[in-house]
């Protein structure tokens, strides 16, 4: 029998299900050919011996098993000789459902009158961020103002003033306790969300602060230091509490465009002198540089992004309450992020590909990802799913792809914005099941990554959308953009 | 060698005159006044010729000045913080021109509830029949007279195709076809020349729309495609509504005011 033969409808077909390292579950089976992925899930939950039972997707050759067994078989063509092996991958236990609707639209931004006109200064809402328990959202504003809301009544909360220009980058600390926000001019001041109030102001840079990112919750809780990259070429660790720069790094010659704080304390930059550095959280010594870039790099991603910001914080925003406890359980949650594998690295640059580095270990890149086209200036997003399997990519040439994110290969292009998708605003829904992207022709899509099409169209938005935020806990999405307008969606 | 080249040959061999420097210099000088009694004695068109070539020197000569007046002016320094605000990987990046590229809180803005259309021009001057269309005379002796000649400016769809010439009642010349338009957005203050795609309505009749007259205060609709205008519903804006402003058949151009 030829792997190009339909087999026989009656014959029952050899597998070894194994996972994504390549470990076996259980010994090879026999099942019939009208096995489906449900059936097959609760195989492997009694071999597992799961106690709850898990849901799991199978792939066979890395095609998505989505109909019956025999089926998928003679639609790829797979060869049925020798034993076929189906590697599954565990989904997140909850689902999140695709949010359709705005449910409040928060003009604070906008000033008094909410009808935007060409005579006063028009001040865009340029980063909104939920907290890592998903009960406030701060967003930053070109109105120089910080203004945190309350997602239970859908009000605002406080307003911070404090800075002197536009408010560019908001980052909340991952245990949810402190808010710090970077600004045009290069100022640094952190909140207390709480009350919101000034705890402080830290001065060092001298140019507008591109990104900041704070200390993973498993290596220090209640979290203390965090790191910004400026436009001054320089990244500065700070001690939240001291409001005192703790030490400078400086190894780029141009603007740093992203810093991550990684969970192996390692610090990730990235500049547009097209390199991505690689220090050590400690003292700051420079360990490795990582080039290969042709262009400006824009935007970085780790596999264990979503883990890193929600900190302690599970699913439903719940995290235990003495402090011991909340850094066991950051930690369990990080290592099972990793698989047991160090955490990944997915570049994107203004030379329209993206790299995936293994930045632990070598300076070589594990995969080159190229596929978007676009002519003049573009950047790319690069996003991890919260599970780390998934990278989504978003470009000025108005597409959203998506590439495998441990091999690097390209699984499918969504198509549909009539705009460019802009670089803060694609956010990954917490079971990594769904995506949502902003762009420039000011509407919203919710992206299905399983059956790789436009879930749902949230128009709604008057202007560009600049920045869109997923909760952790999947119930609401929150955007900011030109229109001065924070929209609050939800199912 | 070419002929004629005597008298540089000359000045080579022999140099200038000794009070050449002196004699250009006065006659430089008085140049002035010379050309002050030309302009007042010359009359008729040669007067208003060098009228206007005295005009275009002033203005060149004015818009010099003002160069090398910028240049002592103190300006203030440039600090990065102008127009809108912008997220950080949007910084430094040379944007497209923003006056090009609308932003789409501007131009969304729609009366509807003002009526239809609330038009700048409310109301047009009727142009008689007579004026809008010129006779011609066919025929072998030139005694039919059912052939009609339309001498305002026209738009013509790109895939119009003629009817026999021996059927043809409507001629629209096609030195006066316009199928580009300078329409301005009267909230941005700024004026692109867009495509037309069709005429929505002629003031002065529906015989007129339908052959696609353009005077002022006509209707037409213009392709906006360019200006990356978003519908709220996410789809690109291509088609918009302007009113003519000025006669186009005397100014061999259309200008257009956008109704947003």
């Amino acid at each position: 029998m030829t792997g190009t033969e339909q087999p026989p409808s009656h014959a029952n077909i050899i597998i070894q299900l194994e996972s994504e390292e390549g470990n076996a579950a259980g010994p090879q089976l026999d099942v019939p050919q009208d096995v489906t992925p449900s059936q097959l899930e609760t195989l492997l939950n009694g071999l597992q011996h799961n106690e709850e039972r898990l849901s799991y997707s199978f792939f066979i050759h890395d095609q998505e098993l989505a109909a019956e067994l025999g089926t998928h078989l003679l639609k790829h063509q797979v060869s049925v000789e020798a034993v076929l092996r189906i590697v599954y991958q565990p989904q997140a236990v909850f689902k999140v459902r695709a949010v359709t609707r705005c449910t409040a639209s928060l003009g604070g931004h906008a000033g008094a009158s909410a009808v935007p006109s060409i005579n006063t200064p028009r001040e865009a809402v340029l980063s909104v961020n939920f907290s890592p328990d998903g009960n406030r959202v701060a967003s930053g504003s070109g109105d120089t103002s910080v203004r945190l809301w309350d997602l239970h009544t859908q009000t605002p909360q406080f307003t911070c003033n404090g800075h002197a220009s536009w408010v560019l980058v908001v980052a909340w600390s991952p245990d949810a306790a402190v808010v710090a926000s970077g600004d045009h001019d290069g100022g640094l001041w952190l909140w207390e969300p709480a009350t919101g109030k000034a705890m402080g102001q830290c001065k060092g840079h001298r140019k507008f602060i591109t990104s900041i990112a704070w200390q993973p919750a498993h290596i220090e809780l209640p979290s203390r230091r965090f790191c910004s990259g400026s436009k001054d070429t320089t990244i500065k660790v700070w001690d939240a509490s001291t409001r005192r720069c703790l030490f400078t790094m400086s190894n780029h010659t141009q603007a740093i465009t992203q810093v991550k704080w990684g969970g192996d304390g390692l610090i990730y930059s990235a500049g547009r002198d097209c390199s991505i550095n690689v220090w050590a959280a400690a003292d700051g010594r420079l360990l490795r540089s990582l080039t290969g870039h042709g262009h400006w790099v824009n935007t970085m991603s780790l596999s264990t992004d979503y883990v890193l910001r929600t900190g302690p914080f599970d699913h439903t925003g719940v995290a235990p309450d003495d402090i011991e406890s909340r850094k066991q359980v950051a930690q369990q949650r990080y290592d099972a992020a990793r698989h047991g594998l160090p955490e990944r690295l997915a570049t994107g640059s203004d030379d329209f590909t993206l790299f995936l580095w293994d930045p632990s270990n070598q300076k070589q890149p594990r995969a080159r990802m190229t596929g978007h086209m676009q002519l003049v200036n573009q950047a790319c997003l690069v996003t991890f799913s919260p599970d780390g399997r998934w990278i989504a990519s978003a470009s000025f040439d108005k597409s959203v792809k998506l590439w495998d994110g441990v091999t690097g290969a390209f699984v499918a292009s969504f198509r549909g914005h009539v705009g460019p998708v802009y670089q803060a605003s694609v956010a990954w829904a917490s079971d990594s099941r769904l995506f949502v992207s902003g762009s420039k022709d000011s509407t919203l899509k919710v992206w299905d990554v399983r059956s790789k099409k436009l879930l749902m169209d949230l128009p709604g938005h008057a202007d560009e959308v600049f920045s869109v935020d997923w909760s952790p806990n999947g119930k609401t999405v929150v955007s900011g953009g030109k229109d001065r307008m924070v929209k609050l969606w939800r199912r | 060698m070419p002929q004629g080249e005597h008298i540089e040959l000359h000045r080579k061999r022999y140099g200038r005159q000794l009070d050449h420097e002196e004699r250009t210099r006065k006659k430089e000088a008085r140049s002035v006044k010379k050309r002050a009694t030309m302009a007042q004695r010359t009359l008729g068109i040669k007067g208003k010729m060098l009228a206007k070539e005295r005009a275009k020197e002033k203005a060149v000569m004015k818009k010099t000045i003002a160069m090398h007046e910028e240049r002592d002016k103190k300006h203030k320094a440039d600090d990065g913080n102008k127009g809108a605000a912008l997220p950080a990987y949007l910084l430094e990046r040379d944007q497209v021109d923003r006056a090009k590229v609308l932003s789409n809180t501007i131009k969304q803005k729609r009366k509807e509830k003002a009526g239809k259309w609330e038009v700048p021009l409310p109301k047009v001057r009727p142009v008689a029949e007579d004026e809008m269309f010129k006779v011609l005379r066919t025929g072998k002796r030139k005694k039919k007279e059912w052939k009609r000649m339309v001498t305002k400016v026209t738009f013509v769809p790109p895939g119009f195709t003629r009817k026999p010439p021996k059927y043809e009642r409507f001629i629209r010349p096609t030195g006066l076809r316009m199928s580009k338009a300078h329409v301005t957005h009267p909230e941005l203050k700024a004026t692109f020349q867009l495509a037309i795609i069709g005429v929505k309505k002629n003031p002065n009749g529906q015989a007129y729309t339908g052959l696609g007259v353009i005077t002022k205060g006509t209707i037409i609709e213009v392709n906006v495609s360019e200006l990356g205008l978003v519908t709220p519903g996410g789809k690109v804006v291509w088609g918009k509504y302007a009113q003519v402003t000025n006669n186009p058949e005397n100014d061999g151009c259309i200008n257009a005011v956008l109704l947003v």
